[in-house]
């Protein structure tokens, strides 16, 4: 009984967790992205500089109908957003937030192998939208949504391997113990190619050719409304949270800081976390979007070596220590 | 030099960075005013006792958007005996703003100054044709015109003001020679009597010592 209730109690934190992060990631993103532009960005909603516009938005996509195409396949079309959104609450629920049993909502031994495979269902998501939509503008979108995700799965593989050669295991708790600080130089190059892949793959700008507005309209998402339109919208911001949890956690030491790090290690978790996304907002900002070509070209010819060059120093610096 | 690879790329990020620091443009207007420039086009006010019906700005509008009726009035002749003199009295005088494009050739051409412009723009309607605004309006208006801003330092003075310095001038000389005259003629009526008064009582004294030898 006890531990049903302590599973339950797990799970509802972790549940409480993945709906209100993203959110606050997005009222950022709206505050943050503003600012860099000169603007004031939202003011209104909830009297106090705009904070409750993402709840308003919330309310708004509920109230709008929810229009299926007729020619789309049925069943697919609708599970979509599930399928989309679901994997990065699992990946939530591995993401150790501090030392100790208490501060992970489940200990999985295979930590890397399950974030990372899981991940990737998510990008499924966008595939089943894309070829049930029958739509031209989604078809390509999901088309291309499936060549990023194999050009940049490889490279977010290798430099997460780097990781857990370096601490000789795949267990994400594990890592955290092992962290050195000195890991931060000797993995930084894996970090950056593991950062920038998992944009990618979260089809964030500059990355965004997927959801290209200006040629394919919304991609994958053209003909979706209402509510499911805001699950693959919150799905991006929590798969946001989930990749920066994710790098704070292999290549930042989580709740390793300079002091305080046994009481409260969670908030060096939680300030990694802010800080990367702050930066995920930053570079949507600042660049323009890559094209196509340059999108492939940036995976093949430039993160896989890096990567590849990142795995073969942590195997000398390993060897070396031993 | 080559540059340095991915220095554009940093360059971009800290012009990001930078404007996140500085203040943000927006006018946050119903809330906040907006301060405006005293010459903004803003509507057209009109000084309604200053127009004399001369028709020009309504010939000149490139819109043909001022609309002007009126007609004509006899005055009876100000002195006895005169002439009876004809005035064009203003019935009408609407601006459909849906139609002006603000180019401000009315004002322009008004030849008696009746036409301004006023920075108020807050008189948007849901109904084109109410766009028309009459002239108990555009004279309502007229209230919100700006002073006219002063002029630069060293810059010549106003035509106006100039003409009504030298009226004002010329008067106040042609009063002052005036006053200096009745002073004058003051002066010298007292001296006279001044005279008068002193030689008197000797006259008077003598007199009666004429008197009274002679009885
Ligand atoms: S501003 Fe121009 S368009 Fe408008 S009423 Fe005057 S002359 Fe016509
Ligand atoms: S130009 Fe001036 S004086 Fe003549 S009708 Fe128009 S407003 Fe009146």
């Amino acid at each position: 009984m006890n531990d049903v209730l302590d599973v339950a109690l797990r799970l509802l934190i972790v549940f409480a967790v993945f709906m209100v992060v993203p959110l606050v990631v997005g009222q950022a993103e709206h505050k943050v992205m503003a600012h860099m532009q000169g603007r004031l960005g939202p003011m209104y909603a909830g009297g106090f500089h705009g904070w409750a516009q993402l709840v308003a938005d919330g309310v708004k996509f509920a109230q709008k109908e929810d229009v299926v195409p007729a020619e789309a396949d049925r069943r697919i079309f609708q599970m979509a957003p599930a399928v989309a959104l679901l994997p990065y609450l699992l990946v939530i629920v591995a993401i150790p937030i501090g030392p100790g049993e208490g501060a992970v909502g489940q200990v999985v031994d295979a930590g890397i192998f399950f974030v990372l495979a899981v991940m990737g269902v998510g990008v499924l998501g966008s595939l089943m939208a894309g070829w049930a939509s029958a739509n031209k503008f989604s078809l390509l979108g999901g088309l291309r949504t499936a060549a990023q995700l194999l050009a940049y799965e490889l490279p977010m593989l290798l430099a997460a391997a780097s990781v857990a050669m370096a601490a000789g295991t795949v267990s994400l708790p594990g890592i955290l113990n092992a962290f050195e600080w000195w890991w931060l130089p000797w993995q930084i190059v894996g970090a950056l190619v593991f950062f920038v892949a998992g944009l990618a793959e979260l089809q964030r700008p500059p990355f965004d050719m997927p959801v290209a507005d200006s040629e394919i309209i919304f991609g994958a998402y053209t003909e979706y409304t209402g509510l499911r339109f805001a699950l693959f919208l919150l799905a991006e911001y929590a798969g946001i949270v989930v990749l920066c949890g994710l790098t704070t956690v292999l290549f930042l030491g989580g709740w390793h800081g300079p002091f305080g790090a046994d009481g409260l290690g969670w908030v060096w978790t939680l300030l990694k976390t802010g800080v990367l996304a702050f930066v995920v907002i930053w570079l949507r900002v600042t660049y323009p979007r890559l094209r196509e070509d340059q999108l492939q070209k940036l995976a093949w010819t430039t993160l896989i070596p890096l990567a590849l060059a990142q795995i073969a120093l942590t195997g000398i610096v390993k060897v070396a220590i031993n | 030099m080559p540059p340095i690879p991915g220095s554009g790329l940093a360059k971009g990020l800290a012009v990001t960075l930078r404007t996140m620091t500085k203040r943000t443009v927006t006018a946050q207007y119903p809330d906040v005013q907006p301060e405006l420039p005293p010459r903004t086009r803003g509507v057209i006010g009109l000084f309604e006792e200053n127009c004399t019906v001369c028709m020009l700005c309504a010939r000149e509008c490139p819109d043909w958007c001022i609309y002007i009726d009126s007609h004509k009035e006899t005055v009876p002749p100000a002195a006895p005996g005169g002439r009876e003199r004809s005035r064009n009295v203003l019935d009408r005088f609407a601006i459909d703003f849906a139609l002006c494009m603000y180019c401000g050739i009315c004002i322009e051409v008004c030849p008696f100054d009746a036409l301004f412009w006023s920075p108020e723009f807050e008189y948007a309607e849901t109904d084109i044709h109410e766009l028309t605004h009459e002239r108990d309006k555009l004279r309502e208006w007229m209230w919100t015109v700006p002073e006219p801003p002063a002029l630069d330092p060293g810059a010549e003075e106003p035509k106006e003001i100039a003409a009504a310095r030298k009226t004002a001038d010329k008067l106040r000389a042609q009063e002052e020679r005036e006053a200096q005259e009745a002073r004058e003629a003051q002066e010298t009526r007292e001296t006279q009597e001044a005279r008068e008064a002193a030689e008197s009582p000797e006259d008077r004294s003598d007199r009666a010592a004429e008197q009274e030898g002679q009885e």
